[in-house]
């Protein structure tokens, strides 16, 4: 059996998903778009075992983006692979007016259902009273109350969710009524039986994507020829629904929800969206992420770096010397090094992101900051993907379909990974410790963690002021709305955030994992091989050259020979004229080229790279760049002008393969990836020329 | 941009119109001040504001304001929404 969960947003959809399904759930993609699918399973009785699929939050079957279709996508094709045999509608019964509208829409397509009422303990504590059994009757459903948190009630809804399925009742909005001889025709033409099913095709056909041009053709001209005149029949559609959902309260709800006594969440609001406190507040909370994450993870990342390079020496020390034994020790453990060595961080900004949307806050954020985002081309739902694009591109250019407005969308989309990463993070934690001292300024603050703090800001700016010039570029004719709910403030429920957490750092590790590993290897061949001739007379060579060196400086000086005579150290000589005006060597030229596919290889290179020739024991990747002597100049290779240069370079450069492709399927071209790539890089290569030429 | 243009004239429009015919929107309550919803005005926006639980005959409250004043929230239907002032206005209230 298969089984869809349909709600609004903020009705504890997640919740009720997450208990029912456990860890036991999937995530893959709906076809043809990029929306997340959760799929899980649950054995529902002693002998069924349910497959359940939570589809996109909505407040109704039309939908506002390209995320809520899918909903309609789904429900309203019968032979979609993924049509279900029974829906869950759960609501929020504090709010059970508004909520109720999707219900009496998926009641009206003819699918069985099941109704969850969640949030019966706010009913109940503002003194109200819902009579499930009643309500059941009136809407000829079975009804289930459940509280989504805590996970109770479960069990009651698994029962009636295995109950057969009743004669169904009338339809809430009789269609028929209204456009008799189009439905009629529709039914006919497409085989359809439901009239409500048919309306939707009417209503829709022009944004379905299961539909061929055929069809939406005929569908259009049925439409036209009976005179279906779409918005005022959806007008009336949804006045006729709220009237039945008021004989529904009037019949089962003792009291009216038109007063909730929402006393919390309207003494904080005052604070939180106060035009002094507010935004006080909100610079409070990013400061406290980024301190948070310099200060908790930093041990953890000391001790996971410090434990792959000793698993590096003992590993070499253990097996027998050999081509496959360097792969291992200089290769592949570096590599797998560079990739663990962020989970901690990754960790800890999902989990503050995923805190912050399930408390109810952001939607104030979202609320505040609409005005000024609209003056920069943006929408007050771009701080969301802007947030979130501090933990990772990827997701946050998905979160941009809740921006209804193309123009205001694609902006989104253009600057979002100027905002500096977590796989930026890495690269900025090791370029920070080399360039600025470990001291507290105004006996508070880390200055380490004030510079990390500055990046960001200047990652923001660069976003912001881009999106300014491209408004001004950018012609649109579409409007653009806000419309959106405040929900009441929650306290997070713990357990949706640690799954976040382990989620998210799961598909970072096994997706950019593969990559950087991939990289780490192919490095690891380049960097330890050459052409045969200027690598096998190397120690001769570099003998002759020294003749006073002997014992362990010698061989220091023969690898870094070799190092500087392989196919990466003359990829790198080739790149160095262009970049040496960035104050960059060849060795930082490597990492650099690297760095175009994924930018958190920058660390997993430096490692890679300052290992050929030896892992000494308990030295780690910090240790070794800073003991990386220029030899021009015989001062340290990452002083403070080749550091900043460096910061700069890696906070504006578009390195990041996944996210061209992201942006490729999500404005369906190559048009915008590829500009992307020239500007971005283009404007990190020229700041960080400046920031050089300044600093030296 | 004709159409944002053409947007914000009509928005101006009904400004002016309602000064003169003494109509008052949403925009017009003060901040605790409730309001009837009587009639909703704008074509493709009202479709939305219908769904999301703006009723004509519903009792509306402005809460407050955002610290620029705008946009505003709203309690509806036994909720909280936010609009902009743009689209705050073509909420008529008796």
């Amino acid at each position: 059996m298969r089984i869809a969960l349909v709600g609004n947003p903020n009705s504890g959809k997640s919740s009720l998903f997450n208990h029912l399904t456990g860890l036991n759930q999937k995530i893959g993609n709906f076809p043809g778009v990029t929306v997340d699918k959760k799929i899980g399973y649950c054995q529902i009785s002693p002998d069924t075992k349910a497959e359940i699929i939570d589809l996109p939050g909505t407040y109704s079957i039309y939908p506002n983006s390209t995320d809520e279709k899918i909903v309609f996508d789904i429900l309203g094709d019968k032979t979609s692979p993924l049509y279900p045999d029974k829906v869950v509608v759960i609501v929020d019964a504090s709010n059970f007016k508004r909520n109720l509208l999707l219900f009496t829409q998926i009641f009206d397509l003819g699918i069985p259902c099941v109704l969850a009422l969640n949030m019966m303990d706010l009913v109940k504590k503002s003194g109200h009273a819902i009579d499930h059994a009643k309500l059941s009757k009136e809407l000829g459903v079975p009804v289930a109350p459940i509280d989504a948190r805590k996970g109770k009630g479960l069990d009651d809804l698994m029962k009636v969710l295995t109950l057969p399925v009743g004669p169904l009742k009338s339809l809430i909005f009789p269609a028929m009524d209204y456009a008799e001889e189009a439905i009629e025709t529709v039914k006919e033409a497409f085989a359809v039986e439901e009239d409500y099913r048919a309306y939707q095709l009417l209503q829709q056909h022009s944004i379905s994507s299961n539909l061929t041009e055929n069809e939406k053709s005929l569908l259009n001209d049925i439409a036209v020829k009976h005179e279906f005149n779409k918005d005022e029949l959806r007008r009336k559609e949804t006045l006729e629904r709220y009237a039945a959902i008021g004989g529904f309260i009037n019949g089962a709800v003792s009291q009216t929800f038109t007063h909730l006594p929402k006393r919390w969440t309207q003494r904080l609001d005052l604070i939180f969206t106060h035009k002094i406190f507010g935004y006080a507040l909100f610079l409070a909370i990013l400061f406290l992420i980024f301190q948070s994450i310099f200060a908790w993870a930093e041990v953890p990342m000391d001790l996971i770096d410090i434990s792959f390079s000793k698993l590096s020496s003992w590993l070499e020390a253990l097996l027998p010397a050999g081509v496959f034994t360097s792969l291992i020790t200089e290769g592949i453990i570096p590599g797998i090094g560079g990739i663990v060595i962020f989970i901690p961080q990754i960790a800890i900004l999902f989990a503050f992101i995923a805190i912050l949307e399930e408390s109810g806050y952001m939607a104030r954020v979202v609320f505040m900051m609409d005005r000024v985002m609209r003056k920069f081309g943006l929408n007050g739902r771009s701080v969301v993907p802007l947030i979130s694009g501090v933990a990772c591109a990827i997701p946050a250019i998905m979160a941009t379909r809740t921006i209804d407005n193309w123009k205001e969308r694609l902006i989104t989309i253009f600057v979002t990974p100027l905002m500096s990463c977590a796989a930026r993070l890495p690269v900025y934690t090791i370029i920070i410790a080399l360039i600025i001292p470990d001291k507290l300024v105004l006996g508070l603050f880390n200055l380490q963690g004030l510079a990390l703090m500055g990046m960001y800001l200047i990652g923001f700016f660069a976003a912001i002021i881009s999106a300014a010039v491209m408004k001004v570029i950018l012609k649109t004719k579409e409007r653009s709305f806000l419309v959106m709910e405040l929900p009441t403030y929650k306290m997070p429920r713990w357990g949706n955030v640690g799954l976040t957490m382990y989620e998210k750092s799961k598909t970072f590790v096994f997706e950019a994992g593969k990559i950087i590993l991939a990289i780490s290897i192919i490095l690891w061949v380049l960097a330890s091989y050459g052409p045969a001739d200027r690598l096998d007379r190397a120690e001769e060579i570099v003998k002759a050259e020294h003749a006073e060196l002997d014992g362990e400086e010698l061989d220091n000086e023969i690898s870094a020979y070799k190092l500087e005579n392989s196919y990466a150290g003359i990829f790198g000589k080739a790149l160095e004229p262009m970049i040496e005006p960035l104050g960059y060597d060849w060795k930082i030229g490597i990492a650099l080229i690297t760095s175009f596919a994924a930018r958190e290889v920058f660390v997993g290179t430096m490692s890679t790279i300052y290992s050929i020739g030896g892992t000494d024991d308990e030295t780690t990747v910090k240790k070794r760049m800073q003991n990386e002597i220029n030899p021009e100049t015989g001062l340290p290779r990452y002083d403070f002008a080749t550091g900043f240069s460096l910061l700069i370079f890696y906070a504006f450069a578009m390195q990041c393969m996944s996210t061209l492709a992201i942006v490729y399927r999500e404005t369906k071209g190559w048009k915008w990836p590829m500009l992307q790539l020239i500007y971005m890089s283009g404007l990190a290569y020229f700041s960080a020329l400046l920031v050089y030429q300044v600093f030296k | 941009m004709v159409k944002i243009l053409s947007a914000h004239i009509f928005a101006l429009f009904i400004i002016d119109l309602n000064n003169l015919l003494k109509i008052r929107s949403v925009v017009d309550l003060n901040p605790g001040e409730s309001g009837v919803i009587s009639e909703l005005l704008d074509g493709t926006l009202s479709l939305k504001l219908l769904e999301m639980g703006c009723l004509p005959g519903q009792p509306i409250t402005m809460n407050y304001t955002a610290p620029f004043g705008d946009p505003v929230c709203v309690s509806v239907s036994g909720y909280d929404l936010s609009l902009r002032l743009d689209e705050a206005i073509n909420i008529s209230i008796q």
